[in-house]
């Protein structure tokens, strides 16, 4: 029997090589999909196979990788992701997103400011913005080529109409360095300001759609919105219960089948930071690492 | 007091741990074998390799195997394994019309030179579940006869020299052979990289689009032509050597359906095709790929595409069953942070609407 | 006539090699006028410099027909180099070409000789690696665009005709040409976003 061997993180040299290649595109061309021969990985499409081959690709013995879905580095994907890569690349691990040197997330951009050092590679499901509107890839595109985007708007103003406000929470789309309309993954809206002028280099990979897309470091990232209806971030109006913090996105946790509920930090690395330098909240257990509650 | 739930590794570790446990079944019944998947289940095994594009019957039996019988799971296992190999290069095209042929059936005709093979076919076997193959069977053994030498020409070849049906696409030994997994794909597609995806393609998607087609949207008229089942030599062009090497048989299915005639000004009426090619005995697999082909044809014949197996965009996007599960099955994986933004704003929306609703008696007595 | 086993060897350790190279190219890249220091750059050919070189084995390939500027192609090593290592095909054609490799940018064709994009698809363009004397001592330019905080000063020795191409080059946006520029282990790249003018000028 054939008996499989892989090589350094996973991908053969060829498969880094057009990966490497389309990277360089997509930053060259700040929002453009970038089309690219997405591999099939050893996990499911649309479990982060477009974001595990742009960190295949950008990934040295020298890196220090930080995996988190939905903001915490303990959700089982993210647990699952990070082996991938510490059994394939025996790169170093953290939690700890300022130790970092390549980050990979799903849904969420950590609290703490990024620095240049840095590489954000988010794992896109559905990479293009104006999809849901319109099907067709031949139609996306020719919209995308003539920088065309009165369906995005006309879209946008008849939330307004019928809502009162733009009905979008997460996957809120954005414009590029003034050029690409581009959808910044499901992330929730409170997270689309980070992008702007951010220090990190943005990498987005969409394996099952093939497509890689990138935002330079320091790229004006603007939220579309309407002069009498500007974007407004959204966060749930509680500290954190665990680190107090007033300014990060929170998880609602159930706590009972009586309606009970609290609010804790989706960033788990910002929230373990604060208690560590003794920020305390309503529902904090000092001391204690493991458990249940 | 709150303390956020961790230990998600061992999770991950102790579920794999049962998953194993569940996949060997109870201890006391026998171990299957490889071999016993790949002879008994030798259609299953068929179906893994077309759709994983790997055509190593050993690998598919034991995708199987690790996939506790589930052919999607087994198709994606052969998949991320067939990523990982080298390409050296295509081989030079397959000649179905030099198979050594174990069935062969047209519709089309009564008799046909090389004549009518049934072969190992369920077809006219009553569908009646047989007691005696729970255990211990030993059927006979099969019928024989001395090979025939007869030639054996595909009937659309029969029906080629007068020129009833439009030729096949002369070969062009320089093109390149189009290849999506190498590729990305972009629309419109040329026929090859097609025929490729209905290849790949989910059989029972591709039964449901041929099956629409039949049932008029986007009808087609289609005759079973041929379909014909066996060995083919397949040979690789060696730069090195500078020759062609044998690189052995594989087992092939090949449909060829003859569709409607049509016509123009300048070209007088003939049949149209549709192609299947699939690995193994894929009869179902190859007979719905070649009514998909002739109806993505529509374009190209001048016909209407309005009907969905004729929409190439939609067909192509949505036929690769590994893609189409790892979408669909991660909606298991946690969306809580957008799912509460969009908690977040479905609040806000309900809130504004009950105030409307309780300003509007106000506004009215103010009226 | 150069045999196979007379050609300068390639990466040592191909696989960390060609991810630090992409790394460093790839930081250029996101970070116009930024000087980066490509360590894996290793002797090859004359007239191809350590750091191009390198870029050659990390991101050429079969699949990758590469233009090479008669400076280069004077060097019938080169070609064979490129072969041997990397498989890539050396194309006549300006107008296909994945990378263009120019040693001698005085004489070079125009910029809109190369592959542009089109406006469906921008990425379908060439990518140039020049070869430069310095990075340092040009005449100084000023940058801006994505991946510049501001504007960053770059004096790359590079003629004033290649700066009016550049405009150009940006106007086209989001098609467009981009280039990486080398000196010795040294790269520096401008992509089609970057805003160039000369300094005071």
């Amino acid at each position: 029997m054939n008996a499989p061997t892989y090589n350094f993180a996973y991908l053969d040299e060829g498969t880094k090589r057009m990966i490497r290649r389309a990277i360089l595109k997509a930053i060259a061309i700040p929002g453009y999909q970038v089309p690219f021969a997405s591999r099939e990985m050893p996990m499911p499409y649309g479990w982060g196979t477009g974001g595990v081959q742009v960190t295949a690709a950008i990934l040295g013995p020298q890196d220090v990788l930080k995996v988190i879905d939905q903001g915490s580095d303990d959700t089982t994907n993210a647990i699952s992701i990070r082996k991938f890569f510490a059994k394939t690349a025996g790169v170093a691990t953290t939690t700890r997103t300022e130790e970092a040197s390549v980050i990979q997330t799903r849904h969420r951009i950590p609290e703490a400011p990024l620095h240049a050092g840095q590489v954000l590679v988010y794992q896109v499901p559905i990479p293009e913005p104006l999809r849901y509107l319109e099907p067709r890839e031949t139609e996306t595109r020719r919209m995308h080529a003539l920088g065309e985007y009165g369906l995005m708007h006309v879209k946008l103003y008849e939330d307004i109409a019928k809502f009162g406000h733009i009905a979008t929470a997460y996957a809120y789309p954005v414009k590029v360095a003034g050029r690409y309309v581009m959808d910044p993954s499901p992330t929730p809206k409170f997270d689309n300001p980070k992008m702007n002028d951010c220090e990190a280099l943005q990498l987005f990979g969409a394996g099952r759609e093939k497509r890689i897309y990138a935002i330079p470091p320091y790229t004006q990232v603007v939220s579309l919105d309407f002069e009498d209806h500007p974007f407004t971030r959204y966060r749930q109006d509680a500290p954190c219960a665990l680190c107090g913090a007033e300014d990060s996105y929170l998880d609602e946790i159930v706590t009972d089948d009586q309606g009970s509920r609290m609010f804790v930090c989706s960033d788990t690395d910002y929230c373990e930071t604060r208690q560590r330098d003794g920020h305390l909240g309503s529902e904090s257990a000092p001391n204690k690492e493991h458990g249940h509650g | 007091m709150y303390v956020a739930v961790k230990g998600g590794e061992r999770a991950i570790d102790n579920a794999h741990r049962l998953l194993a446990h569940a996949r060997r079944g109870e201890r006391a019944v026998p171990e299957i074998s490889l071999e016993q998947i790949s002879e008994q289940l030798s259609l299953g095994v068929d179906r893994v390799m077309v759709e994983g594009s790997l055509y190593d019957r050993e690998l598919a039996a034991l995708a199987i195997k690790q996939a506790r019988g589930d052919l999607i799971e087994a198709i994606f296992l052969l998949r991320a394994f067939r990523a990982t190999l080298p390409r050296f290069g295509a081989t030079l095209p397959l000649d179905t019309g030099a198979m050594a042929v174990r069935r062969r059936i047209s519709s089309t005709f009564k008799d046909i030179p090389g004549g009518q093979i049934l072969g190992p076919t369920f077809d006219y076997t009553h569908r009646l579940l047989d007691p005696a193959l729970a255990e211990n069977s030993d059927p006979e053994l099969p019928a024989t006869a001395a090979p025939s030498d007869a030639p054996m020409p595909r009937v659309t070849d029969i029906l080629g020299r007068d020129g009833l049906i439009e030729g096949s696409p002369a070969a062009d030994d320089d093109a390149i052979v189009g290849d999506l997994t190498r590729d990305p794909l972009s629309f419109p597609a040329d026929r090859d990289l097609r025929l490729q995806n209905l290849a790949r393609g989910d059989e029972g998607f591709l039964l449901s689009l041929a099956y629409s087609s039949q049932r008029g949207y986007g009808r087609n008229h289609p005759f079973a032509g041929e379909i014909r089942f066996g060995e083919v030599e397949l040979e690789f062009f060696a730069e090195d050597a500078g020759f062609a090497v044998p690189l052995g048989p594989i087992a092939l299915t090949e449909t060829q359906m003859v569709n409607q005639f049509k016509g123009s000004a300048t070209e007088a009426p003939c049949f149209t095709r549709g192609y299947g090619l699939a690995f193994g005995q894929s009869e179902r697999k190859a007979m719905a790929m070649a009514l998909v082909d002739r109806a993505l044809r529509a374009r190209e014949l001048g016909e209407e595409a309005e009907a969905p197996a004729q929409d190439e965009e939609f067909v192509m996007s949505h036929s690769d069953n590994v893609q189409a599960t790892g979408f669909v099955e991660h909606l298991k994986l946690p969306h809580y942070v957008d799912f509460q933004s969009e908690l977040g704003l479905l609040r806000r929306l309900r809130q504004d609407f009950e105030d409307k609703a309780a300003d509007a008696p106000l506004k009215e007595a103010a009226e | 006539m150069t045999t196979v086993a007379e050609l300068p060897a390639g990466f040592a350790d191909k696989v960390t090699a060609a991810q630090s190279t992409f790394r460093a190219v790839m930081d250029a890249m996101a970070r116009p006028g930024r000087i980066c220091k490509v360590a894996a750059a290793l002797p090859a050919p004359a007239p191809l410099m350590p750091a191009v070189a390198a870029i050659a084995l990390t991101l050429f390939d079969h699949d990758t027909p590469i233009w090479l500027d008669a400076a280069v192609v004077r060097h019938r090593e080169v070609g064979q180099w490129l072969k041997f290592h990397c498989s890539a095909p050396v194309v006549e054609e300006a107008s296909v070409a994945s990378f263009a490799l120019v040693a001698d940018p005085a004489r070079m064709p125009a910029l809109d000789c190369f592959a542009l994009g089109s406006n469906d698809y921008p990425d379908r363009s060439t990518t140039l690696i020049l070869q430069v004397a310095s990075l340092t001592d040009g005449a100084p330019l000023e940058l801006s665009g994505p991946g510049i905080r501001g504007t960053t000063a770059l004096a790359a020795t590079v003629s004033a005709d290649l700066i009016a191409q550049l405009a150009l080059n940006r106007e086209l946006f989001p098609r467009g040409v981009d280039l990486v520029l080398v000196a010795g282990d040294e790269v520096v790249a401008l992509p089609r976003s970057t805003r160039i003018t000369a300094k005071g000028g």
